[in-house]
């Protein structure tokens, strides 16, 4: 695994290792089986997938019935539709009882493409994280995935994953286990910190670089795990820094800006920007036009994080010297 | 029905005392509650009775054993007699059937598998119990045990369209472990089904998703208990469409819309119960 690959590549070599190691684990889709790239364990366990059809609601509910008989039920679908058409059921069938179902969604995001507006999740994160008890995944790139999921098998009780469509720069190492609940901290820097999640954290990483170039340094951090929120390293690096930039394929509204907000102005209020799709649907484009257009490049990074600098009164210039 | 004829008579007469008491507890708690939804609970109470008294394998001292039956109350909004048949069952003390509704009660306004012994899932979404039951079903398959697992829906959820993607599922499936009862009372909270959103022909409708289907008198134990005994012998799930009474038992009740979701005042409890039988 050392060429750039979807993130729901990676969901899927893991689901086939997981069926190898744990007979209880058992997989649902909803006619994207190829998709999602649950199509992997279908193969090699038909015995244990199970395909919904077109019908999502009913895909949440059976995989809550197979979880309440002790069976670990992965369900998948794309993004939009695992979380909008079957919210009610997640929240009656699967987050309420607390019940241990395994949501992975893949196309999370607006690099889903040319698909358009009605295949692009720009909410997901919102609906999850307002559900009591949802942990809420974001993995980077393919390696994290991998271990994400299965680190999401190990953990007792609904965990939502988002994958994501596109082939992307593989950032994390492949054997780093996931440790659900924590922030990694990819860059250091004293100037700014870059928090993104998903396909963001790459751009951030190319930010910090060119910032770098600028004369700042800026802190990374790839805010895998969005609910539970790990708040202490968070407030870490924004006090330490000053300022904080948000990067995430997602509306501001309910996400990862709106997670970390949260955090900063109950304990330490920073001046923060939040980068993503800003109260608008998506659209028809390649996802790299689309990530320009809805201001989502290094380059934009970049701005917001010398906008914020000088807003909070310049650099940290002591801790450069 | 033949199956019916082979029976002893008055072997059922135990049950219809059983079910008498339930509905006893139903307007008890929900006086004392002084909200919740008597008339579906009581078109229900002679099905349950028939699940957790005479037809279900389940064990209250060993409400977790892997091969148990399952139980799904779909109509979850059914809950008194729920709870009054696991209470009479021994899932848990009688007593505690007087804390319907209350702050920090287990006994929540609809069903919490969380907080109440024997209670299989949660629910009152309504809607999605069946989609569950496919799960259960299929765990059972896969683990190859012969537990089976029933699921309880109002006929007026029958207009969900969950509901169908689950039994096109279990269709597919070929479930024979699973079984659907309808408590078919005919009244919804806006009216009578068949004006609100007509569902006729009923049966024709799981017949056309590959179920089995049987129609019965859902008061009846000489048909309940048949009917619901004979789950597993078509390659097919059984749909039992139990014709039923809203408000059956409670002759003020029976067949008022009305009474969906009201519950009766002091005076009106105790005209109920002693039409019960009880005080």
């Amino acid at each position: 695994m050392t060429k750039p690959m979807a993130t729901r590549e990676g969901y899927g070599q893991a689901l086939v290792e997981l069926g190898r190691r744990n007979e209880r684990v058992v997989v649902l889709d909803a006619d994207l089986s190829k998709s999602t790239q649950t199509v992997r364990f279908a193969r090699e366990f038909p015995e244990r997938f199970f395909n919904a059809g077109v019908a999502e609601a009913n895909l949440i509910g059976m995989a809550a019935g197979l979880a309440a008989s002790g069976f670990i039920p992965f369900a998948s679908t794309f993004a939009i539709f695992a979380t909008q058409r079957a919210y009610n059921q997640i929240f009656q069938s699967v987050a309420y009882p607390g019940l241990n179902v395994k949501i992975a969604a893949s196309h999370g995001g607006i690099t889903v493409g040319e698909d358009g507006a009605s295949h692009q999740a720009i909410d997901d994160l919102a609906l999850m994280r307002a559900l009591p008890g949802m942990t809420v995944l974001v993995p980077a790139d393919a390696h994290e995935a991998y271990q994400a999921t299965l680190a999401a098998a190990e953990w007792e009780g609904p965990v939502y994953i988002r994958l994501g469509r596109p082939t992307v720069p593989l950032i994390t190492s492949p054997d780093k286990p996931f440790t659900i609940g924590r922030i990694q901290v990819l860059r250091e820097g004293e100037d700014v910190t870059l928090a993104a999640c998903g396909h963001m954290v790459k751009v951030a990483l190319e930010a910090a670089e060119e910032l770098k170039r600028k004369g700042y340094g800026a802190a990374v951090l790839n805010v895998s795990t969005l609910k539970p929120l790990d708040r202490e390293t968070l407030l870490h690096w924004a006090s330490r820094t000053g300022a904080v930039v948000t990067v995430e394929e997602h509306s501001i509204i309910g996400g990862l800006g709106s997670a970390v907000a949260e955090v900063l102005s109950e304990e330490c209020p920073v001046p923060l920007i939040r980068l993503g799709v800003r109260d608008t649907f998506g659209q028809s484009g390649k996802p790299h036009e689309l990530l320009h257009h809805y201001g989502l490049t290094a380059g934009n990074v970049v701005e917001a994080a010398e906008k914020i600098i000088k807003r909070k009164g310049g650099r940290n210039g002591q801790s450069d010297a | 029905m033949l199956l019916a004829k082979l029976n002893a008579p008055g072997e059922y007469r135990e049950l219809e005392r059983k079910a008498q008491l339930i509905r006893q507890h139903v307007i008890r708690m929900l006086m004392h509650a002084g909200s919740g939804h008597p008339g579906g609970s009581l078109s229900a109470v002679d099905i349950l009775t028939a699940l957790y008294f005479r037809v279900m394998r389940i064990d209250p001292e060993n409400p977790q054993d892997p091969d148990r039956d399952r139980f799904i109350l779909s109509k979850g909004h059914a809950a008194p007699a729920l709870y009054a048949v696991l209470a009479e069952r021994g899932f848990f003390p009688v007593s505690w059937l007087e804390s319907l509704r209350r702050l920090g009660s287990p006994l929540q306004g609809h069903p919490d598998m969380r907080k109440v012994p024997g209670v299989e899932m949660s629910t009152g979404s309504l809607g999605q119990g069946l989609s569950v039951g496919v799960g259960m079903a299929l765990a059972a398959k896969l683990r190859g045990s012969g537990c089976r697992v029933f699921v309880l829906l109002g006929d007026g959820e029958c207009q969900e369209g969950q509901v169908w993607e689950a039994a096109m599922a279990a269709g597919h499936y070929r479930l024979n472990n699973l079984v659907a009862i309808v408590d078919r009372n005919r009244l919804q909270i806006d009216g009578e089904t068949e004006k609100v959103m007509a569902l006729e022909p009923l049966a024709a409708k799981w017949r056309a998703f590959n179920w089995s289907v049987i129609e019965i008198d859902g008061h009846n134990f000489e048909e309940i208990v048949p009917a619901l005994e004979r789950v597993g012998y078509a390659q097919k799930p059984t749909a039992i469409i139990a014709h039923t009474v809203k408000g059956k038992g409670v002759s003020f009740m029976e067949n008022q819309v009305d009474w969906h979701g009201v519950a009766p005042k002091p005076e009106q409890g105790i005209q109920a119960l002693k039409e019960l039988g009880g005080r």
